[in-house]
């Protein structure tokens, strides 16, 4: 499709300076306005004319959305604070660092300077035939243009495809997941707080959105609460390239070891699905168990049950099942 | 407002531009629509309506000949109709729901209720073409005197009162030709949109039709979708109607009462065979099962 690239179309800029502000503007404008954060994402579909939003409210001069608090349990993260200071913070360096090694290897240097948590976590769906501005199910349409046989679907989901067979692209996600943050959402309403993991949705549910996020509604903060701070984690993100790459499959687990033996766990992947999955059957599975490789092994074989893989995405199976099995047994000794 | 603004349109890769949904507002039409019907007639029933009246064509009938239970519906057509509607109200719920903020993981839901209708439909049909008196549900000669009768008599013009009908009124009769027109379509174009999701029936074949053919797919599905809200709403409607009580409770019951028998239907055009004992002997001993719906 013919798309006139690097010229966005003509919309009105706000600017607000409060989240009140914000906010208000939000509710104002409903659907017709979209969110600005770091504009990695935004910038595309707005360069492409893909997205033509009446009516942009830039979130960068909001001071009150940047910048990490410590808090009585654990620490808040304004959803503006850039994925380098995430990364940089000596607080979630030395207790939360499952987050600052996901956030590390988001993109390259410059799209972390200026990319922020808010946005990482809020990205759309980097499917090819989506981007491309086809009428797929994503974008109101009634086809999904991966899902065919020789659809370019490497990239896409393993589990849970419902007709879009998109991912989300997230790094963060599912350290947040496993480090049982809560989202902050300002809503209508009033204030709307939800675990990290309920703030992502499938196409099941919501075939056009990732997020639970109505028009109106602002991501104000993210809450990681002290109950994980220094547990043994492990985050590895496999991609074709070293850097500035979406994740082809990451892993994010918290786990606490206590005499050899699994005590608590929380383990999530992401891009194997629409939506960042939280591993739960692995979780319920491995504790009390020892852990060591043949738990590592039973949990890797369990992660990947029911997954079905698309033309040319298979590969996906085994390294999913591979990633959960270090996550949980180590990197030396997988195999 | 032009024809096109009832559909959704999209530039296919092909660069068509190709319909691909009906548009979203036409739910509320229909459901307003719908409303408003009801409105109006209950209004003009409790407010305008003359007490029906029927033309005496045949004698009489000694009252006590007919069972006191009147047999209407079979087991099997009662069974039929109850599972053909929880199938159809989770059809529309699952559809037009989540367009209107509730959202839930409708698509299983929908092509198995989908496929529930379908299996039913095609058992009714079978079952209509050999074991009921398949014509009993269409408009007959007299049915459609009697229907012009109605209708001048409305406003007001002179005209003999109409008969009584046979076991299927002439609103019945439309309503069936309604809701089977809206529902074979819904349910054929629906059967072809399985071939876009993942079902345990057959591989999914996203370029089985062209786009502009799957465009029409979806709309007339969609169509279909949108007139079964008001024909779905009409007719719960007409089934909870005081007047209309003893049809909704045969179709639970598999009877009515020997008064409603002879109150509304001409026993010469729905045969109902006679008690040959006592008179006053109880239960469904006439034959009217034999093509009930």
């Amino acid at each position: 499709m013919a798309t006139i690239r690097d010229i966005m179309p003509a919309f009105d800029l706000l600017q607000p300076t409060s989240i009140a502000g914000a906010r208000k503007l939000l509710e104002q404008h409903g659907r017709d306005a979209w969110v600005l954060a770091g504009g990695l994402d935004s910038f595309d579909w707005l360069k492409d004319r893909l997205k033509k939003p009446k009516t942009v409210v830039d979130l960068s001069g909001v001071e009150e959305l940047k910048g990490i608090r410590t808090t009585s349990d654990g620490i808040e993260i304004g959803a503006m604070t850039t994925l380098t200071g995430v990364v940089q913070h000596p607080v979630i360096k030395e207790k939360y660092g499952l987050l600052a090694e996901a956030a590390s290897v988001v993109a390259s240097p410059q799209i972390r300077n200026q990319g922020t948590i808010g946005g990482n976590v809020s990205q759309d769906a980097r499917c090819w035939y989506y981007r491309a501005g086809w009428p797929c199910y994503r974008a109101g349409g009634n086809i999904c243009y991966a899902d065919t046989p020789v659809g370019r679907n490497r990239e896409h989901a393993i589990l849970h495809a419902n007709r879009c067979v998109a991912v989300s692209p997230s790094d963060t996600a599912p350290a947040l997941i496993a480090l049982d943050a809560r989202f902050v959402i300002g809503t209508r309403k009033g204030e709307r707080v939800v675990d990290a993991e309920d703030y992502f949705i499938g196409p099941d549910i919501d075939i056009t959105r990732l997020n639970i996020l109505q028009p109106g509604d602002l991501l104000t903060a993210i809450r990681i609460p002290s109950a994980w701070a220094g547990a043994r984690f492990y985050f590895e993100k496999v991609r074709d390239r070293n850097v500035w790459d979406f994740p082809l499959l990451n892993v994010a687990s918290a786990m606490v070891v206590n005499g050899g033996k699994v005590e608590r766990i929380r383990i999530a992947v992401n891009a194997a699905a629409a939506r960042p999955l939280r591993l739960t059957a692995v979780e319920k599975a491995v504790r009390g168990l020892p852990a060591n490789q043949a738990t590592a092994e039973m949990a890797g074989r369990l992660a990947v049950q029911g997954a079905v893989p698309l033309q040319f995405n298979a590969y996906k199976i085994p390294l999913m099942r591979n990633l959960v099995k270090r996550a949980i047994g180590g990197v030396q000794e997988a195999t | 407002m032009s024809l096109t603004s009832l559909f959704q349109w999209a530039t296919d890769p092909w660069e068509q531009n190709v319909p691909i949904h009906i548009a979203w507002f036409l739910i509320w039409v229909s459901a307003i629509a719908g409303l408003l019907f009801l409105i109006v007639h209950a209004t003009y029933v409790r407010y305008f309506a003359k007490p029906r009246q029927y033309a005496v064509e045949v004698p009489p009938p000694v009252a006590s000949e007919f069972p006191e239970r009147v047999p209407t519906n079979s087991l099997v057509a009662r069974l039929y109709k109850w599972i053909m509607s929880a199938a159809m109200l989770t059809l529309l719920f699952t559809a037009f729901l989540p367009r209107v903020g509730f959202q839930f993981p409708w698509v299983t839901y929908h092509w198995i209720a989908g496929t529930v209708l379908a299996a039913s439909i095609l058992f009714h049909i079978f079952h209509a073409s050999f074991w009921m008196d398949f014509w009993a549900i269409w408009p007959d000669r007299i049915d459609i005197t009697d229907g012009g009768r109605r209708i001048r008599r409305f406003f007001g013009r002179a005209a003999p009162p109409p008969r009584k009908s046979a076991k299927y009124p002439l609103d019945i009769k439309l309503s069936h030709g309604a809701i089977m027109a809206a529902g074979l379509t819904a349910i054929v174009t629906g059967v072809l949109m399985m071939f876009r999701v993942r079902t345990i029936f057959f591989p999914r074949n996203p370029y089985l039709f062209s786009d502009m053919t799957w465009g029409m797919i979806y709309v007339l599905h969609g169509l279909a979708g949108v007139g079964l809200i008001a024909l779905v709403m009409v007719h719960i409607y007409f089934a909870v109607r005081p007047e209309n009580r003893h049809m909704l409770k045969a179709m639970i019951f598999g009877w009515m009462s020997r008064d409603s028998y002879l109150e509304e239907y001409d026993p010469k055009r729905w045969v109902v065979e006679p008690t040959i004992s006592s008179p006053e002997s109880k239960g469904p001993k006439g034959s009217g099962a034999g093509n009930a719906e």
